[in-house]
């Protein structure tokens, strides 16, 4: 699965104002809000789930990343954004780190192979330091977009 | 003395070794000196790294091999298969007939490896 399979290119963010793990979750959410890609009525919800299982664990598993995700019911497909703090996030990492790199996905229930293989484009691709490096220096979704783009064109995942 | 054990578990959890389990994994693999990979579908990543563990994409079902070699391999292979066996403590997963059997020819693998690789 590539980048372009889930990411919502509207909703991806090269700053974010929040700088809390909650924060940082409802402003992406909100992100794919304002892209059409999940409704107002569902947001409080998804905001909620996301954090629920946060509390199960964090998703910020090491290299300065997190992963918040959750199932809903709400959308037929995975859908996904990713955002970049500059200053860094404190997430209660797996290593510590405060997080710069965020990946939210939301899947439907039914679809957990989805879920896993997007999984696996991120693990897989930021891997590569010199990627994760080049998504902490983006300045603009679009920059963020075209190295999506560019990982997608030459990386090994299908 | 050097151990090197090598053993195969079956994924037993219905959403697969998805990011919770994959750290308890990875967690569970740094408490111990041996070296810990997972070989699935010609792929060999280090068990003691959630992003590579992930990178196996192990739906459910999915046959892995745990190999383990150190000083402490007995004592780290058994605290890795009894997570298997466990289902992860996955709430909603039902462990009696699932988790971390040997496999018995079920056709399943890596979730990756059906895709054509670009």
């Amino acid at each position: 699965m590539k980048f372009s399979d889930f990411v919502a290119v509207d909703a991806i963010r090269s700053y974010v104002d929040a700088s809390t793990k909650e924060g940082v979750i409802r402003e992406m959410a909100t992100a794919l809000v304002d892209a059409g890609r999940i409704s107002q009525a569902d947001l409080e919800g998804i905001v909620r789930a996301i954090m629920k299982r946060e509390d199960l664990g964090s998703t910020g598993i090491g290299r300065g990343v997190a992963v918040p995700h959750t199932k809903h019911p709400s959308v037929d497909r995975l859908v996904g954004t990713v955002a970049v703090s500059q200053e860094g996030i404190n997430f209660d990492s797996l290593d510590g780190d405060p997080v710069q790199l965020f990946f939210l996905l939301v899947s439907p229930p039914d679809r957990p192979g989805d879920h896993l293989r997007a999984l696996e484009n991120i693990s897989r691709q930021l891997r590569d330091e010199a990627f994760c490096k080049q998504l902490k220096a983006a300045k603009t979704p679009v920059d963020i977009q075209h190295l999506l783009e560019k990982a997608d064109d030459h990386g090994m995942v299908s | 003395m050097l151990e090197s054990l090598s053993r195969e578990v079956v994924v037993g959890l219905k959403q697969g070794l998805h990011a919770r389990p994959a750290d308890q994994l990875a967690r569970e693999a740094r408490k111990w000196h041996s070296r810990v990979e997972l070989v699935c579908k010609g792929q060999r990543v280090d068990g003691k790294s959630i992003l590579d563990v992930l990178t196996l994409a192990a739906e459910e079902g999915t046959r892995l091999v745990v190999e383990v070699t150190g000083p402490d391999a007995t004592d780290a292979m058994a605290a890795i298969v009894r997570l298997f066996e466990g289902n992860f403590n996955e709430q909603g997963e039902a462990s009696a007939d699932a988790g971390g059997r040997p496999a018995t020819g079920r056709d399943a693998n890596c979730a990756s490896s059906d895709t054509s690789r670009g």
